[in-house]
C-alpha cells in the first residue's frame, strides 16, 4: 500500500486505511448494522453468514455499545459506545495472519520496529452460543485485536470455518496516533478548518448515556421489552415458511435476529441498572442464547444459509 | 542407520500447550516406530510458538522380516479341519510343511512377513500422530477436516543417510510434506530447505529462531538477571512464567524499564501480579527495599532503535494497568476507612456460596459461631477468633480482588490493617484459606488457625450435609484438600479436640441457619458426621502413610476409644511404629498374637470366655510366676502413662513383657490335662491380652 510506512494523522484515517486495505484484499466493506449491539460480532454479517456453507468476505466498523462500561466520558479508554472494526472471510484463507499483518503496516504500524505477537486467548459468547480459538495480538504489550477462528455459532458447527478479526479502533488509534486519553484523539485532520477530537464528538454523549444507563432509563419498560423482544422472536420464527401473501418460500431469520439483538441489548441496559442478580444473570443469558440458537437453525434454512432446495 | 526429522509448523501454539505437545510428538512417534519394528538410537523433541519439531536418531532402515510359524492339524485329520486351517493362514495346501510332533505328522504353516522401508512406516505413523494428536483443545480451520491446535501450514519430515536426505512421501488434509520450513516472522529470511536436523537448527538460528525452549529461557534468565544485577537490582524469581515467556517468543530480546514513582506506593504483590498476569512481564526488585522498582519484559524481536519503541508502548500500557490498580486501591482503602471491613463485606449476602448451602454471608456467620467455639481449643480468644471470621472474606467484594482473584486473603491482610483491625485479625484474613496444598505452610497464629478450621470444617460439614461428597476422582469442591488442611492444621499446632463434636457443632450451626437445607432428622443423629469423621480418617490415612506410618498400625490405633482426636491418633500410632521398629516390639507382637490365639481357639472350643481369676497360687513353673510379676508391674506402669498419655513409656512397659512372655511359651504348655492349670494358665494369657490391647489393638497388626 502507498500508505505504508506514513503514520496516520486521525482516528478516521485510520478507518478509512482499515477499509481501503480489506478492500483491496476483496472484502465486500458494509456499512454497520442499524440497531444497538454489545460488538461487532453480533452484525448479521458476522453471526449469521458464519453459518452454512457459502463463502463469504466481508469488513465493516461496528459502534458497539457497552452500557456498564461507561464512565462519563472520564476514563481514558473505558467508553459505554465505542467503534470495533471487524473481518469475517469464510472459509479462512491459509494466509490470514498475513493478510492480518498487512492491515498493520497499513495503519502505519513498522513491523520492524514494533513486537507483534500472538497471544492465546479463546473466544467464547455466551449470549451467542459461539466460541472460537485464536489469539490476541498483541503490539509492544497492548491489545490491538482479537483473533478468532469460529469453531461454533448459535449452537452450530462451523463448516467452513470463519476467520474473525476485531479490532479496537479507539484502543489501536490512540497508540498509533500517540494519544493517551481517547477524548484528546484528533477525530479529523488536525489541520483541517474545524478540526475536532473524540471528545468534540463524543464526550458529551457519553455522559449523558451514563447517566442513563446507570440511572435512569425505566427498569419496568426494559424487562418488558425483554420479554417482548422474546416472545416477537419465538412469534417470527413459527410462521410457515411459505409465505401466504406471495407463494414463496420466505423464512423471516433476519427478522428474527434483529429481536435477539435487541434482547440482548436490553440485558445489557438491565445489567447496567443493577437489577439482574448474579443467578438471574444466568438465566437471562440462557435466554438469549436460545434466541440466537433459534435464528441460526433458521438462517440455515434459508438460501444465504446454504440450504438449496 | 538414517537420521530422521520431522517439523509440524503452524500458526502461534499456546505457550501453556507446548511443552506437553513436544512430548507427546516424542512419545506418540517413537512409540509408533518401535510397535512398528523400527528401533532407534536417541529422540529429542523441541517446541517454538510456531512448531513442534522431533530428532531421532540411528533409525533402522527397514523393518526386520517377521517369521510366523503356526502349528496346523495332523496331516490324517478330517477334510474340513484341514481346509480351515489353510483359509485362516491364507496358504495354500502345497505351501505348509509337514513335521514330526511326537508320532504324528502334523501340518505347519510358516509366514515370512518381509520388513518395510522407515520411509513408509515413518508417514503412517506421523498421519495417525497427527490426526490423534491429544492437545487439551483442537480447532478445524478454513474448509478443511483435518484438527491441530491452530492452522498447521506446514510439514517438515526428511530422512538423512549418508547418501543424502530424503523427503518422506506424505499428504495430510492437502498439506504434503517437504523439506523446507521458515524462520522468525519478521527475522527470517523466508522459507529455506534443510537436509538433517544439525542443518536445520544451525539454518533456524541464521534466522533468528532458538529452537529448544530450555536454551530461550536460559537465555531470558541470563540477560534479565544480568541487567537487574548492572542496576543493583534482583529479579523475582518465578519459573512458570520463564517458561510461559519462553514459549511465547522464537528469539527473545530482554528489556528493563522503570515503574513509574506513582505507583510504588501500590502493595509490591500487587505490582508484580498486575504485571505478571496482564503482561507477563518480570518484576524486579530493589534487595535493599524489597520493593519492586522496575519491571522486565522480553520481546521476540531485535530492533534497529534497540527496542526503545517496543518498551516506551509496553511502559505505557503497564502504566494504564497500574492506573486501574491504583483506582482499585484508593477505592477499597477509601470503603474500609469509611465503613470498616465489615461495610466492605456487606455485599456478601447477594453471592451466592452455593444454592443449597446459602450466600456467602451466610458462610461467613457460620464460620464465625465455629471459630468462638474452637477458639478456646487452639487458644485464642473467642472475641477475636469471631471479629476475624467476620471480616475474613470482606475482600471478596474488593474493587482489587474483583480484578485479581488470586490476591484474596493477601487484599484481605493489607486493608485489615488499614482499617485498624489489630492482635492476629488481619494475619488471619490472608491465613484463613492455608494450607491450600501439601506443601503450604500451615498458619501457627491462633486466631489464624481458629478461623482456618472453622472455614474448612464448615465447608467440609456443609457439603456433607447436601450429600455433595467427593467420588472417585471427581472433587469440584476440593474437599479432600480441605480435610488434608484440618489434619495438617490440627497436627501442625497439636491441637486437642474432638473432631466429632466439633462437625455436630457445625451441623447444629448449619440447620439453625438453613432450615430447609439439611435433612432436618440427620441432623439429630450421628450418620453424617460419623461418615465425615471415617473420611477425616481415609485422609489421615493417606497422609500418615507418606509419613511412613503403615496403614495396619493406624488401624490398631484408630480402634481405640477417642480416635475422633486427631493429635491423641496419632501420637499413638507414632509411638506404635515407633515400638514395632524395635527387637522387643515385633517379638512382643509375636508373643501377644501367640496368647490371643490360644485364647481365641480356647473360648471358641469351651464356649466361654476367659478374662479373669489367673492366680499365682495355681502356678506350677517359674517362667509362670515370672510372668504373674510381670504383668503386675506393667500393669502397674502402663496405667498412668495412659492416663497421660505417655504413649512411649507404656509401650516400653509393654515391651518388658517379652522375655517372660518368650520364657513362659518356650516351657509351658497351656492346655494341660489339669483343667483348674489350664484355666489358671488361660486366664493369664488373657491378661496378656488385656494388658496389650489397653495400648491399641494389636490384633489389627499385619504379621
Amino acid at each position: 500500500m502507498a500508505q505504508t510506512g506514513s503514520t496516520p494523522r486521525s482516528f478516521q484515517e485510520i478507518i478509512l486505511r482499515l477499509q481501503s486495505y480489506w478492500a483491496s484484499k476483496g472484502c465486500a466493506v458494509m456499512q454497520p448494522y442499524d440497531m444497538e449491539v454489545g460488538a461487532g460480532t453480533f452484525h448479521p454479517a458476522t453471526t449469521l453468514r458464519s453459518l452454512g456453507t457459502k463463502a463469504w468476505a466481508a469488513a465493516y466498523v461496528q459502534p458497539s455499545r457497552r452500557p456498564t462500561d461507561g464512565r462519563y466520558g472520564e476514563n481514558p479508554n473505558r467508553l459505554q459506545h465505542y467503534y470495533q472494526y471487524q473481518v469475517l472471510i469464510k472459509p479462512s484463507p491459509p494466509d490470514l495472519q498475513a493478510l492480518y499483518l498487512g492491515s498493520l503496516e497499513a495503519i502505519g504500524i513498522d513491523m520492524a520496529l514494533h513486537d507483534i505477537r500472538f497471544v492465546e486467548d479463546d473466544w467464547e459468547s455466551p449470549t451467542l452460543g459461539a466460541w472460537g480459538l485464536g489469539w490476541e495480538v498483541w503490539c509492544d504489550g497492548m491489545e490491538v485485536s482479537q483473533f478468532t477462528y469460529f469453531q461454533q455459532v448459535g449452537g452450530h458447527d462451523c463448516h467452513p470455518v470463519s476467520g474473525e478479526l476485531t479490532y479496537g479502533l479507539e484502543r489501536l488509534a490512540m497508540y498509533v496516533l500517540g494519544v493517551s486519553h481517547v477524548m484528546d484523539m484528533p477525530y479529523n485532520d488536525p489541520d483541517a478548518p474545524i478540526p475536532l477530537t473524540y471528545g468534540d464528538v463524543f464526550r458529551q454523549t457519553e455522559q449523558e448515556y451514563s447517566r442513563h444507563n446507570f440511572d435512569a432509563a425505566t427498569t419496568e419498560m426494559l424487562l418488558r421489552h425483554f420479554e417482548d423482544a422474546e416472545a416477537e422472536c419465538a412469534r417470527l420464527l413459527a410462521q410457515p415458511a411459505e409465505d401466504p401473501k406471495t407463494g414463496r418460500r420466505i423464512i423471516m431469520a433476519h427478522p428474527a435476529y434483529d429481536q435477539c439483538i435487541k434482547a440482548s441489548h436490553l440485558f445489557n441496559l438491565l445489567d447496567a441498572r443493577g437489577v439482574i442478580s448474579v443467578t438471574e444473570r444466568q438465566a437471562y443469558i440462557g435466554r438469549v442464547r436460545a434466541l440466537a440458537k433459534a435464528c441460526a437453525d433458521a438462517f440455515v434454512q434459508t438460501e444465504a444459509g446454504g440450504w438449496a432446495a | 542407520m538414517p537420521d530422521f526429522l520431522i517439523e509440524l509448523f503452524s500458526e502461534e501454539i499456546p505457550a501453556r500447550m507446548q511443552t506437553r505437545a513436544a512430548e507427546d510428538l516424542r512419545k506418540l512417534v517413537t512409540n509408533g516406530l518401535v510397535e512398528a519394528g523400527l528401533t532407534y538410537a536417541g529422540a529429542a523433541a523441541f517446541s517454538t510458538p510456531r512448531r513442534l519439531t522431533l530428532a531421532i536418531e540411528g533409525l533402522l532402515a527397514n523393518s526386520p522380516t517377521l517369521r510366523e510359524e503356526r502349528k496346523g492339524p495332523r496331516v490324517d485329520a478330517p477334510e474340513q479341519a484341514i481346509e480351515g486351517f489353510l483359509r485362516g493362514a491364507g496358504l495354500t495346501r502345497d505351501q505348509l510343511e509337514e513335521r514330526e510332533v511326537g508320532k504324528a505328522r502334523v501340518f505347519f504353516a510358516v509366514v515370512e512377513k518381509p520388513g518395510r522401508p522407515a520411509a513408509e512406516i515413518v508417514a503412517e505413523v506421523l498421519d495417525s500422530t497427527i490426526r490423534n494428536f491429544p492437545w487439551p483443545k483442537s480447532m478445524r480451520w478454513g474448509a478443511g477436516s483435518l484438527r491441530w491446535v491452530r492452522p498447521l501450514q506446514s510439514i517438515l519430515c526428511i530422512l538423512t543417510t549418508e547418501a543424502g536426505a530424503e523427503v518422506v512421501p506424505l499428504t495430510l488434509d492437502g498439506i504434503t510434506a517437504g523439506n523446507t520450513t521458515e524462520g522468525h516472522r519478521f527475522m527470517g529470511k523466508g522459507r529455506f530447505s534443510v537436509t538433517s536436523f544439525d542443518d536445520y537448527a544451525a539454518k533456524l538460528k541464521q534466522n533468528r529462531v532458538i529452537l529448544d525452549p530450555a536454551a530461550r529461557a536460559d537465555a531470558i534468565w541470563a540477560e534479565a538477571t544480568n541487567q537487574a544485577f548492572a542496576n543493583g537490582l534482583e529479579v523475582v524469581e518465578d519459573a512458570g512464567l520463564l517458561a510461559e515467556v519462553a514459549g511465547l517468543v522464537e528469539w527473545p530480546v530482554v528489556l528493563m524499564g522503570a515503574i513509574d514513582d506513582a505507583f510504588l506506593g501500590l502493595p509490591p504483590e500487587v505490582l508484580q501480579t498486575s504485571m505478571k498476569e496482564h503482561q507477563k512481564f518480570f518484576s524486579v526488585r530493589n534487595p535493599g527495599t524489597g520493593r519492586i522498582e522496575r519491571f522486565i519484559t522480553v520481546a521476540n524481536i531485535e530492533t534497529r532503535d534497540h527496542g526503545a519503541t517496543i518498551l516506551a508502548g509496553n511502559q505505557k500500557v503497564l502504566s494504564a494497568r497500574l492506573s486501574d490498580a491504583r483506582f482499585f486501591w484508593d477505592n477499597d482503602l477509601r470503603t474500609v476507612k469509611t465503613k470498616g471491613l465489615e461495610g466492605m463485606a456487606a455485599g456478601l449476602s447477594s453471592v451466592t456460596f452455593h444454592n443449597k448451602l446459602g450466600s456467602q454471608a451466610d458462610r461467613v456467620a457460620r464460620i464465625e459461631a465455629l471459630a468462638r467455639e474452637i477458639a478456646p481449643l487452639v487458644g485464642a480468644k473467642p472475641d477475636l477468633a469471631a471479629e476475624a471470621a467476620r471480616v475474613a472474606k470482606a475482600d471478596l467484594q474488593s474493587e482489587m480482588v474483583g480484578e485479581f482473584p488470586e490476591l484474596q486473603g493477601l487484599m484481605g491482610r493489607y486493608y485489615a490493617t488499614a482499617a485498624g483491625h489489630d492482635d492476629g485479625v488481619p494475619e488471619a484474613c490472608e491465613m484463613h484459606y492455608k494450607p491450600l496444598g501439601p506443601s503450604d505452610a500451615v498458619p501457627t497464629h491462633p486466631v489464624s488457625v481458629a478461623v482456618a478450621l472453622a472455614d474448612k470444617i464448615d465447608t467440609l460439614t456443609g457439603f456433607w450435609a447436601i450429600d455433595e461428597k467427593p467420588t472417585g476422582s471427581k472433587d469440584p469442591y476440593a474437599l479432600r484438600r480441605a480435610a488434608l488442611g484440618v489434619i495438617r492444621l490440627v497436627l501442625g499446632n497439636g491441637v486437642r479436640m474432638g473432631q466429632l463434636s466439633l462437625i455436630q457443632t457445625a451441623m447444629t450451626v448449619l440447620s439453625a441457619q438453613l432450615q430447609a437445607a439439611p435433612d432436618s432428622e440427620n441432623t439429630t443423629n450421628l450418620e453424617i458426621p460419623l461418615n465425615l469423621l471415617s473420611f477425616f480418617h481415609d485422609r489421615l490415612k493417606v497422609y500418615l502413610k507418606d509419613q511412613g506410618i503403615r496403614h495396619d498400625v493406624i488401624d490398631a490405633c484408630l480402634a481405640m476409644p477417642g480416635n475422633d482426636d486427631l493429635t491423641l491418633l496419632v501420637k499413638r500410632a507414632e509411638a506404635l511404629a515407633a515400638f514395632l521398629k524395635t527387637d522387643d516390639g515385633e517379638n512382643l507382637l509375636q508373643g501377644f498374637k501367640r496368647a490371643a490365639n490360644i485364647l481365641s481357639q480356647a473360648e471358641e472350643k469351651d464356649g466361654v470366655e476367659y478374662s479373669y481369676g489367673a492366680d499365682i497360687k495355681f502356678a506350677e513353673t517359674d517362667a509362670e510366676r515370672a510372668l504373674f510379676v510381670a504383668l503386675d508391674q506393667a500393669e502397674t506402669a502402663i496405667a498412668p502413662a495412659m492416663k497421660t498419655e505417655d504413649f512411649a513409656t507404656a509401650m516400653s512397659a509393654m515391651a518388658a513383657l517379652r522375655a517372660p512372655i518368650d520364657a513362659f511359651f518356650e516351657t509351658v504348655q497351656v492346655n494341660t490335662d489339669n483343667a483348674v492349670i489350664r484355666r489358671n494358665r488361660l486366664n493369664l494369657l488373657s491378661r496378656i491380652r488385656t494388658i496389650c490391647l489397653s495400648v491399641a489393638d494389636l490384633t489389627r497388626l499385619d504379621g
